[in-house]
């Protein structure tokens, strides 16, 4: 019991960063209708960035953890948000009334790239860094057993939580949030209504670089160390949580993200964690199969 | 079923979530006869070829159709392709589906899909050049060939679908449809963009199909020249209801029929029942 | 009529230098950090950082001159269209050519053991080239006949070697007999994966593909019983002139042909297995496409509702694209594992998918003689590159990028029809339809 509690614990935390970077995925597919293959390793440039910001900010004299994860945090969102911004720029933009699967091969193609980008400037080998938040709370033991739930596991689900609320904030009450749904239902009508499309495109896709960036920022923190390959499967993983939730639906990214953790914790708690990546997977094909509007998807009519 | 109809429906409805596209419709097409369906944008009318054809699967209703040797099938169980292949019913779409990257000749030739591959024995026989197959494919290039005369379109049987203008394209995909056969033809508003000659000259083709390879015609359609013209009887419907069934010259005058095309409001229809009355 | 106090337009310097000042500043931004600042494992472990401000401002600056001369010089243009640079005249030759193309390529291919025999090196890279143009040709297939997005495809590569290698090795069959039952496993696999996942909407497909391609690789690194997990198989028998062992003794394929021994008779031989698997797939889709159910493949990616409204059974049609293109993926797998002699899962990840797509797009879908010239353009550039190892597979990413903007269709931009009344005329790419992303609306 205690766990499986414990387990619950790791999930939801595991679960909140692959939901930040399922946002990023739900939004750009929602407005455009593209999967785009090369968030998952925008969530790791993130992460370097992170990493790499720290090191510079101890190196010159600020250590006070609390201010040096603020400076990350800013730092790392906006340098990761021009990131998204450049990649839709060059990549997508132009590809925007070619056939369909053009935006796919070369969201290939900028994945490729990123990988070995970070690859060739900072070397292949994974990247510690030491942990910075210590400590946590014992919930309750039982059973030879402590429950834990570390501070940094409450910052993660914290600031998702956070996050959340004021993008969903965003989303319903500003006048880009509308602006964007509006692009979702109809992005020739927008255009035509006067709203700047392109300019709409650009800040998603900002704006699910800058959450990818938590979410780098969060996966540095939790497990201490990156290397250029953890984009391939955390992004396969957050796609899985989008489709899961919903495709198009930021609760459902969210609410998908969490399933995932989870199911992914579990796995390796129970069965086995060699095969957890295959979990992902199948859950991914049992979910497109049987479910494909997912959990809190608006199911589709075919118009014929 | 009466040996005078091909096609039943009864209580036909469908709806999706909330929204109900079509309400307890009943009404049969008789054979060798083009029954048309009309009514005001909305009415419910490709909902119904969709039902008919296989690509909805209605909520509740009954879809059978009957062949001319007494085969009959319940369309509303069966999926869209075997309703083409084994029912026989084959469709036009409002916004015209060709198979633009492929030639005018190749278009018919998909259409022709069932006999050629059988005669190809599943591919396996065609693989090493089987003369049955060879010669399956010179009668399907015939018939092609005799359909594209019939609209005009032979010389042009060598070049891509998707650069035929559209009145062009429209004709392609009623002989693309014809090439599979059919004992019923569907065709959804193929008068749509056409000009007064090409109307004409649709009209014409529409009746020798029928008199000559006796296919029904099922036909949605909103220039009413067409319609008046060709149609042997008439269904109406409007917000997914049939509110008149009959000759062209009874729908002509019936009251409800004018009242949904020019919306008046129920109130005014006995004012308007007793203008138009005789 | 020109008032006097209107302003007079800043000149065009000014406005270019403004942008390239702006374009500095993003490039800046952006590399600031991953390139501005090194990490490397220090002595005790830990990360210690290094700047590296002066490729920073190199980077910087030529992103600088370079957004200069664009501002300056290819003012109007937002995609400067490389089609725009080649004069009609020049591409409606080349065109022309394109029939000669094949067969000349052709004449190359059966020749290159004769130009190469003394270089290993060559030779090694036009086996490596065949091998990548057959499963070219599978994958064109699904991709582009029938319109199907996979990007697992190296689940079937796989499934072949792994096949053939078990196989050969347990039960000592002939590499005639192995090569088949791979394909064959190939190909069931094929339809296991096919059946669920082929109703599925374009890019969904493309991602449960991926998946399936990801989990097949996951299974082969971890069950090491079968598989021997990340050691791989090795010792896979070698093959043999049709019973004629490559080997220097007295019954070996040397001696029965009065040759002097050398291990390049079997790398030969290796090549001409190799070409006549991938002639005989090209041979075998050819022959497809006439018959109806390549047509049928190629309708389905034209409009797949047309295609159900006229009888066609999509899903058995696509299932029969699957299976086939898989089976094909299989041989090519087996000739692998026969040629490698040991087969390991590293061998089978995504990027091997993602290169053959690459291989299928960027020839031109559909067109056999673009998959060959794609191959034969990407692999043989990318050994050009050997030397800068790493920055080789980026600028393989920067060119798919590239070539997908400015010439999306392809090298082979056309598409010839597969049968006609009178002349056969090619199609311009723009009005066939590419494999779809989406249920068409």
């Amino acid at each position: 019991m205690e766990y499986f509690v414990q387990q619950l614990i790791n999930g939801i935390t595991l679960g909140s960063i692959y939901g930040l970077i399922a946002i990023g995925y739900t939004m750009v597919y929602g407005i455009i209708g593209m999967i785009n293959f090369a968030h998952g390793d925008i969530f790791m440039v993130g992460a370097f960035i992170a990493l790499i910001t720290f090191l510079v900010l101890v190196a010159i004299g600020i250590t006070a953890v609390p201010l040096a994860l603020l400076i990350v945090l800013i730092v790392a969102m906006a340098l990761t948000a021009l990131y998204g911004w450049t990649v839709e720029r060059i990549a997508y933009r132009p590809l925007r009334h070619s056939f369909r699967l053009a935006p796919l091969i070369s969201a290939i193609g900028i994945s490729i790239v990123l990988q070995n980008y970070v690859q060739v400037a900072q070397g292949a080998r994974v990247k510690p860094l030491p942990p910075l938040i210590h400590g946590g709370y014992t919930l309750f033991e039982g059973n030879d057993f402590a429950v834990r739930l570390s501070n940094i596991q409450v910052i993660v689900v914290v600031t998702t939580l956070f996050l959340m609320v004021g993008f969903s904030f965003l989303v319903a009450r500003t006048r880009l949030g509308r602006n964007m749904r509006a692009c979702e239902q109809d992005l020739k009508m927008a255009a035509l209504l006067g709203i700047d499309v392109d300019r709409t495109i650009s800040l998603t896709f900002v704006i699910g670089a800058a959450l990818a960036a938590v979410a780098g920022l969060m996966f540095l923190l939790y497990y201490g160390v990156v290397d250029f390959f953890i984009g391939f499967l955390a992004g396969v993983k957050a796609f899985t949580a989008a489709v899961l939730g919903g495709i198009g639906s930021l609760p459902g990214a969210m609410l998908g993200g969490i399933l995932i953790g989870l199911i992914e914790t579990m796995w390796s708690a129970y069965f086995s964690i060699e095969y957890k990546d295959v979990a992902a997977f199948g859950v991914l094909i049992v979910v497109l199969i049987f479910l494909p509007t997912g959990i809190l998807g608006r199911p589709e009519v075919e118009k014929v | 079923m009466s040996p005078t109809q091909i096609l039943v429906v009864e209580h036909l409805t469908m709806s999706f979530g909330g929204l109900v596209a079509v309400s307890d419709l009943s009404f049969d097409a008789r054979r060798r006869e083009i029954t048309a369906l009309i009514g005001p944008n909305g009415a419910g009318k490709t909902t119904l070829f969709n039902c008919i054809t296989g690509f909805y699967r209605p909520t509740v209703g009954r879809l059978q159709l009957a062949h001319p040797d007494g085969a009959s099938f319940m369309l509303e169980r069966m999926p869209e392709f075997r309703i083409a292949r084994e029912a026989r019913v084959a469709r036009t779409f409002q916004n015209v589906r060709l198979f633009p990257g492929m030639t005018l000749l190749e278009n018919l030739l998909v259409a022709q899909h069932k006999a050629l591959m059988l005669a190809s024995g599943f591919t396996v026989l065609g693989l090493f050049g089987s003369r049955r197959y060879a010669r399956a494919e010179a009668n399907a290039i015939d018939k092609a060939r005799y359909w594209l005369d019939r609209v005009g379109l032979a010389a042009r049987a060598d070049d891509a679908a998707g650069t035929l203008p559209y009145g062009a394209q429209r004709r392609l995909e009623i002989v693309r449809a014809l090439c599979t056969d059919p004992v019923l033809l569907c065709l959804d508003e193929p008068a749509a963009g056409l000009n007064n000659n090409e109307s004409a000259e649709l009209n014409k083709f529409l009746r020798a199909v029928r008199e000559e390879h006796g296919t029904s015609i099922l036909l949605i359609e909103h220039d009413m020249g067409v319609v008046m013209e060709i149609s042997d009887r008439i269904v109406v419907l409007d917000h997914g209801l049939k509110i008149a069934e009959g000759t062209p010259e009874e729908v002509r005058h019936d009251p409800k029929v004018i009242a949904a095309y020019l919306g008046v409001a129920d109130a005014e229809l006995d004012h308007v029942d007793a203008e138009v009355a005789p | 009529m020109l008032r006097d106090n209107e302003p007079s337009k800043p000149p065009a310097f000014v406005a270019a230098a403004k942008e390239a000042a702006l374009s500095a500043l993003v490039a800046f931004g952006l590399f600031v950090t991953l390139i501005g600042v090194r990490t490397d494992q220090g002595p005790t472990g830990a990360l210690v950082i290094a700047t590296r401000f002066g490729p920073l401002a190199a980077i910087v600056a030529a992103v600088f001159v370079a957004a200069f001369i664009r501002a300056l010089v290819f003012r109007d243009a937002t995609v400067i269209s490389l089609g725009r640079l080649v004069p009609p005249r020049v591409t409606a030759v080349v065109s022309g050519l394109a029939g000669y193309a094949a067969i000349a390529f052709l004449v190359v291919a059966l020749v290159v053991p004769v130009l190469a025999y003394t270089n290993r090196y060559y030779l090694d890279l036009a086996i490596l080239i065949a091998t990548y143009t057959m499963l070219g040709f599978g994958l064109n297939i699904v991709v582009g006949l029938a319109g199907l997005l996979d990007l697992g495809y190296v689940a079937f590569y796989a499934v072949g070697a792994y096949s053939y290698a078990l196989i050969a090795q347990n039960f000592g069959l002939s590499f005639w007999i192995c090569l088949p039952l791979a394909g064959i496993l190939a190909a069931f696999a094929g339809l296991l994966l096919g059946f669920p996942v082929l109703r599925l909407r374009g890019d969904y497909l493309a991602i449960v593909t991926l998946g399936f391609g990801e989990i097949i690789r996951l299974i082969l690194l971890n069950w090491q019983d079968l598989t021997g997990g990340p050691n791989g198989i090795s010792g896979i028998p070698r093959p043999s002139f049709f019973g004629l062992p490559f080997t220097a003794g007295e019954n070996g394929f040397a001696a029965t042909f009065g040759l002097k021994y050398s291990a390049t008779h079997r790398v030969v031989f290796l090549y001409y297995l190799i070409l006549a698997l991938a002639l005989a797939t090209n041979w075998f889709t050819l022959r497809l496409r006439r018959l109806p159910i390549g047509r049928a493949w190629e309708a389905l990616r034209e409009d797949e509702i047309a295609c159900r409204a006229l009888g066609v059974n999509t899903t058995t049609t696509k299932l029969t694209a699957f299976a086939l293109g898989a089976m094909f993926g299989g041989f090519a797998g087996a000739f692998f594992a026969t040629r490698q002699g040991f087969i390991s899962p590293e061998s089978f990840a995504f990027g091997e998918s993602a290169l053959v797509l690459a291989i299928v797009v960027l020839g031109g879908m559909g067109s056999q003689l673009g998959v060959a010239v794609a191959a034969t353009v990407m692999l043989g550039g990318f050994e050009l590159f050997r030397e800068f190892a790493q920055y080789r597979m980026l600028v393989f990413g920067a060119a798919m990028v590239a070539i997908v903007i400015y010439r999306p269709r392809g090298l082979v931009s056309t598409r010839t029809p597969s049968v006609f009344l009178t002349e056969g005329k090619v199609i311009p790419a723009a009005i066939v339809q590419a494999a779809r992303t989406e249920t068409p609306a």
